[in-house]
């Protein structure tokens, strides 16, 4: 027991320094209550609707979200948006189908199984409309950084005057919490931007908010139910465990060795 | 082995039995004589069943949903985390199965070397193990290519590079793993093949494992050979079944906390941004099981040498049961030992540690130094203190723990009662 006592101790200490270090380098993300942490973590229903609102009035014209499907939008754990909602909004898109009978592609609106339309044709286009830079696809984006949603959400924000003496080249901003502080894409939230439906004002922290929120959703789609059923599975576990000590209990009470 | 010839007791059990003696086979491992005062560090052998089985049967479903393409396995991937039914927890329960592998084996590694569990007649025990783990590594590393983020692309452009330190052959030699000039659709594939492969042979090994150790038998706390089947004994089922149960039921109560609540907290973020050729990740870092051997390979300045230094390390290992020259198996009894077995296991966190940190300043001397030690440890120390060392005496049966009227009885029934 003491030799155990004894690693855990070393394992904390080197993860504490390990911490301290990282620490001097990063700048602190700006930090908000996220409802999907924790052991019962759930999204928020209007926050994640509130986000996909922000996603596709402002990000979707740069960024491509290629692993989700407009079915995505009303299933459990996600937006819940109705199967009407979602049939609306999926029909609110052109999506290029074919080839037909005659060998041509045509468009039409779009269906609940169709992905996401992708706001360029390919990378290259995507390039060389931003300036070379390719707006990254978002639907795994938070867990690609290693801030995660706190990284996303302090970003958004994260958009200030540099301070004096760096220069910007043409199409780079300077951000705070982007690595190396500069960033090729522009401040994009302000203050009442979007109208959202259900009268939510729109401030910028608000708008980072739900958008990192719908990005975390689309991240992790069964973050819910994932929560839920470990919830279950430890608990199970944990009852599992003391029967099975009791039971080894008694049956090692026939030697005279401690278990 | 003290085996006492099995009988079936009905006709067609007889009849199966003498063609086939799986029925025999049964009754050895449930009567196997195991000593009685094994402590819970002994209960990772089970674990690490658990684990290999684990990654067998989750690996097979994955399998029927990867794509192992450059351009459609990062899709295929995040097809299996949305779109295959409970696809995430396979998948989840796969990746983060892998660390908790790694976690048992070290711990199982590090009570060998504790309880001297590597010592005659248990060397070649030892050496299958040493295979096992070396196996391990390469799947791992396989199997972290295979969903083709950038960590996956460049971890793999690395550590293949390092074949390129080979004299003369070396270029030829990456070429010819890289099926191409770089990593790409012919490594991923190859790479895909061999991480099938390997938990078999693995599975074939732990085999072998196991039957090497049910010749001479456990080893246990206090190191002494035992009478089996005697008082100090007691039949693997239920006794030993029961515990290995409740510890393994204990360890997967830490596996599902990771799988559930942090799925991603052991891997590296680039993972999830699609190999780039055309871009270098700022710090490429391998899995946290690798790093201790990673920080080796980059404390010397030399490539060749560095890779030459990462894998005596691994070899090194292979030929323990020759450099400890103590005839004593337990650190219970080596005073001084017990000092230097911890002072290596900081040893190797610490460079763990500066595995992960970039190679520069105080943490490449740091790594510097922590490389040295290590070797000194295994060449220099182990076979020196087999003949230094004052040890203390050893009982005789575990029933009875200490000799009588030894002035050292208190020390070591304390000693023993720390290390339950």
């Amino acid at each position: 027991m003491k030799n155990f006592f004894r690693i855990i101790f070393l394992i904390i200490f080197l993860f504490g320094f390990q911490h301290n270090s990282n620490a001097a380098e990063k700048v602190e993300y700006l930090k908000t209550d996220w409802s999907f942490k924790g052991l019962f973590g759930k999204f928020d229903r209007a926050s994640l609707q509130r986000g996909y609102q922000v996603y596709t009035e402002v990000c979707s014209s740069c960024h491509s979200m290629k692993y989700l499907s407009y079915r995505n939008l009303a299933e459990k754990g996600g937006p819940e948006f109705s199967e009407a909602q979602a049939k609306a909004i999926a029909a609110s898109f052109e999506v290029t189908d074919g080839p037909n009978a005659e060998g041509d592609m045509f468009t039409r609106p779009g269906k609940l199984s169709d992905k996401f339309v992708m706001p360029y044709e390919n990378i290259k286009a995507a390039q060389a409309a931003n300036g070379g830079a390719y707006p990254p696809d978002m639907s795994v984006l938070v867990k690609a950084r290693g801030g995660g949603v706190d990284y996303i959400y302090s970003l958004l924000q994260g958009y200030e005057d540099p301070p004096s003496g760096i220069t910007l080249d043409d199409g780079v901003y300077y951000n705070k919490f982007m690595y190396g502080n500069k960033i090729k894409m522009a401040n994009q939230l302000s203050d009442g931007l979007v109208e959202y439906a259900d009268g939510t004002s729109s401030t910028v922290e608000q708008m980072s908010k739900d958008v990192t929120t719908f990005l975390m959703w689309s991240a992790e789609p069964h973050l819910e139910s994932r929560h839920q059923m470990g919830f279950k599975a430890i608990v199970y576990l944990i009852i599992l465990t003391i029967l099975v000590y009791f039971s080894m209990k008694r049956i090692w009470s026939r030697i005279e060795t401690e278990v | 082995m003290s085996d006492h010839e099995y009988t079936p007791k009905s006709k067609f059990g007889k009849w199966f039995n003498d063609r086939l003696p799986l029925l025999s086979l049964a009754s050895h491992l449930t009567d196997y004589p195991t000593p009685k005062n094994l402590n819970y560090w002994w209960t990772f052998g089970g674990i690490l069943t658990f684990c290999l089985i684990t990654q067998i049967v989750t690996g097979l479903v994955l399998a029927m949903h990867y794509i192992a393409h450059a351009d459609m396995a990062f899709d295929s991937v995040e097809h299996i985390m949305r779109d295959v039914n409970y696809g995430w927890l396979i998948r989840y329960i796969h990746a983060n199965g892998a660390s908790m592998f790694f976690l048992a084996v070290y711990i199982h590694i590090f009570r060998s070397l504790f309880y001297g569990s590597y010592k005659s007649p248990r060397e070649i025990i030892w050496i299958i193990g040493i295979i096992i783990y070396l196996l391990m590594m390469a799947a791992a590393f396989m199997g972290y290519v295979l969903p083709w983020g950038q960590m996956s692309f460049w971890g793999a452009t690395v550590i293949t590079n390092l074949f390129s330190a080979i004299p003369l052959v070396g270029e030829g030699i990456v070429t010819w793993l890289w099926g191409g000039y770089s990593v790409d659709n012919p490594t991923l594939t190859r790479f895909f093949t061999l991480h099938y492969l390997i938990p078999f042979l693995i599975l074939g090994l732990v085999v072998l494992h196991i039957w090497a150790l049910h010749v001479p038998g456990n080893n246990n706390p206090i190191g002494i050979d035992i009478k089996k089947p005697s008082k100090d004994t007691v039949p693997f089922h239920p006794y030993i079944v029961i515990k290995d149960g409740f510890a393994l039921l204990m360890f997967m109560i830490v596996f599902a906390f990771f799988v559930f609540y942090t799925p991603n907290i052991l891997g590296h973020a680039d993972n999830y941004i699609e190999a780039d050729p055309l871009v270098t990740p700022a710090h490429i870092v391998p899995e946290w099981y690798l790093l201790p051997f990673y920080a080796i390979l980059r404390s010397v300045p030399d490539k060749l040498l560095g890779v030459v230094a990462m894998l005596s390390a691994i070899f090194i290992l292979a030929a323990l049961p020759w450099l400890d020259t103590s005839k004593i198996r337990s650190a219970v009894f080596r005073p001084l030992y017990r000092q230097f077995y911890w002072i290596l296991v900081a040893d190797v966190l610490i460079l763990g540690y500066v595995g992960a940190m970039p190679a520069e300043g105080l943490y490449l001397l740091i790594a510097r130094v922590a490389t040295a030690y290590y070797f000194l440890h295994f060449l220099v120390i182990l076979p020196v203190l087999g003949y230094k060392e004052k040890t203390l005496p050893i009982p005789l049966s575990i029933t009875e723990p200490v000799l009588g009227g030894s002035p050292n009885l208190a020390t070591a029934k304390n000693n023993e009662s720390l290390n339950k």
